[in-house]
């Protein structure tokens, strides 16, 4: 019985192609909209939180204005900072823009950044070759570099930089390593290299005495056990308070994580909202599936008082329409999810983000879709299984 | 059982009019016997149709007692009414009421469809009762490709697909021009022969008198026999 429902009504809605398209074209929109939508903001946000942890977890990172008295961290501060509990190491990120010269030859726009050996020994796929900063370089304020590609091609075309020597604010330092190009191309690297042309990376020690910094205003903490960062942050705060005098507003601690998840958050309440709006789409198709079936039961009324007359059983009626209904929908879903996925692999290609298959998003859209049949497909179908065949054959 | 195969006793329907219970059908007594061929002649507006209906099991009278093959039919719900329609009455409407979009084969497979029959055992079935109408080589033609009495006759093949136990014709012959109707009625003919038990409504006494039996109806009441004046 069910099988000769569905074939009746595939019959039907084939014979009526035109109809059929436009009528589940509202289906079609709507859970392509949903499709589209879940999928790119996965993979929108499966992108931001990949550039959040390439940044690292397990790290805080403070910001230290200071007070009027005292700008920033002293070298102190950054001492008692490394003696802490759960510090596995610190690095400051120092960086100013600055000309380096090279046998005369002066490259402008280079970023001149300062960091720790603790750095490089967390970051350790940072260095492409070369050897990284070491604890004895920070000690004793060597005047030793590493240099990115984009310096390493602006200053040194087709020589070898390691080992070479280059002159930064009037002072000769020797290269020891070559930066790796960052892996991805996020936003956050961008930020780091404003140089125009490349950057390098001396030890903090040594950037802090040739620039005459006296205090540290960005710091990155590592912590011991990456999931314990509350105790850290207590302890940072317990120093740090007493270190700026208690005023307030002198320092803030960012834990990336805590950013992280209320970006999550937030991505997540933008896609409801998003979702929602789709689904007035899909309010709007039921409508559609509503109106044609209600149209479809009053053509069909002479069809179906004969059906009566040669033995169907109202129910026999109702499961007809409703089958109806549910094929015409479920049509729907499935080219809307398929047109769903190639909108959203353009998308993501267009937002130049990792496109990912969300099993959830085809899923949804399904099921909503069969919820629509069912619950827009039911009161016609019910019209239909309660029409009086005599009634119904007479409308011939 | 034999007296038992169709007997209608006192039956009546009236129809409530707004303000006053109008009756259409007064104290009809029917009975037929198995392999009859009847005709039932009236004008329009005389009952006739309701009669049909009650007859066909359509509808329900108001009272009395109708007894089909053995079963009382006069107070059934709509399943069991449309299991006795499927089982016992073979329906021949006037227009033929096929399906535009289904071919012959698949329009008499209907009532099986209903009767819940297996798609190999229906496709069988319809063609034989095709085959039976002289239509074995329209099996795959739709309505639109078949004439106004080929038509008639597939109507006829799916009123005998279930193998019911009356075949009910509504002016069969009504949309059909003289040559064919007569061709119609010498297919009734045939089926009464083989024992098929024929009811006819209509309102031509020509055709009516290709029946063994006359029965007339007139506001309402039934009388057997016909007038000279009718």
């Amino acid at each position: 019985m069910l099988k000769e429902s569905f074939r009746m009504s595939i019959s039907n809605i084939l014979s009526n192609k035109m109809r059929s398209f436009l009528t589940i074209l509202g289906i079609i929109i709507g859970v392509m909209a949903i499709i589209a939508l879940i999928t790119v903001m996965e993979s929108a946000t499966g992108e931001v939180t990949a550039q959040f942890e390439s940044l690292g977890t397990g790290k805080l990172t403070i910001q230290a204005s200071g007070t009027p008295l005292k700008r920033g961290l002293s070298e102190k501060d950054l001492n008692d900072i490394a003696a802490l509990e759960n510090v596995e190491g610190y690095s400051p990120t120092l960086s100013k823009t600055l000309h380096v010269v090279h046998q005369g030859h002066v490259v402008e726009d280079v970023t001149i950044k300062g960091y720790s050996h603790d750095y490089f020994r967390r970051e350790s796929d940072s260095i492409a070759r070369g050897r990284p900063i070491l604890p004895a370089d920070s000690e004793n304020r060597s005047r030793v570099c590493l240099i990115d590609s984009d310096l390493a091609a602006a200053a040194f075309s087709g020589v070898d930089p390691i080992g070479q020597e280059i002159l930064i604010n009037g002072m000769r330092f020797s290269i020891v390593g070559l930066l790796a190009d960052p892996e991805v191309d996020d936003v956050f690297s961008q930020m780091q290299m404003m140089g125009e042309n490349g950057s390098l990376i001396i030890p903090h020690a040594t950037y802090m005495r040739v620039f005459g910094v006296k205090g540290v205003t960005s710091l990155e903490v590592y912590a011991k056990d990456p999931d314990n960062m509350s105790t850290l942050t207590e302890e940072l705060e317990t120093l740090l308070d007493a270190a700026f005098n208690y005023k307030d507003d002198s320092y803030s601690i960012i834990n990336m994580e805590s950013l992280l998840s209320v970006m999550d958050t937030m991505m997540d309440l933008m896609t409801n909202l998003l979702v929602g709006i789709a689904s007035i789409a899909l309010l709007v198709g039921g409508i559609g599936i509503m109106n044609m079936m209600l149209v479809s039961v009053t053509e069909r009324t002479s069809e179906i008082g004969l059906r009566k007359a040669l033995g169907a059983r109202p129910r026999s009626i109702q499961v007809q329409f409703l089958m109806e209904s549910v094929i015409l929908s479920l049509l729907g879903g499935a080219i809307g999810v398929a047109l769903g996925e190639v909108v959203s692999v353009i998308l993501s290609d267009v937002m130049s983000i990792a496109f990912v298959f969300s099993p959830g998003a085809v899923a949804l859209g399904v099921s909503f879709s069969l919820a629509v049949g069912v619950i827009f497909g039911w009161a016609p179908a019910r019209k239909a299984s309660n029409l009086n065949p005599i009634d119904a054959l007479r409308s011939m | 059982m034999n007296s038992l195969f169709f007997r209608m006793t006192d039956i009546c329907k009236s129809y409530w009019m707004g303000d006053e219970w109008s009756p259409v059908l007064k104290n009809i007594d029917l009975t037929i016997q198995e392999g009859e061929f009847l005709s039932v002649l009236g004008p329009s507006g005389s009952g006739k149709s309701t009669l049909m209906n009650i007859i066909g099991c359509l509808d329900t009278p108001t009272s009395g007692e109708y007894i089909l093959h053995g079963r009382r039919v006069d107070d059934l719900d709509a399943d069991e009414l449309s299991q006795i329609r499927n089982k016992e009455i073979g329906f021949i409407f006037q227009s033929f009421q096929l399906l535009p979009r289904q071919d012959a084969l698949s329009n008499v497979e209907l009532p099986l469809i209903y009767a819940g029959m297996p798609q190999h055992k229906r496709r069988e079935r319809a063609a034989e009762m095709l085959e039976r109408v002289g239509l074995a080589d329209k099996m795959y033609h739709r309505p639109n490709q078949l004439s106004g009495g080929q038509q008639q006759r597939v109507a006829i093949a799916r009123a005998l697909a279930t193998n019911p136990t009356i075949l009910l014709a509504d002016e069969p012959t009504g949309a059909l021009d003289q040559k064919t109707g007569r061709q119609v009625m010498e297919l009734f003919h045939e089926l009464h022969d083989e024992g098929r038990t024929i009811i006819m409504i209509t309102h031509d006494r020509a055709i009516a008198q290709n029946a063994s039996r006359m029965v007339r109806i007139l506001d309402g009441e039934i009388s057997e026999g016909v007038a000279d004046d009718a």
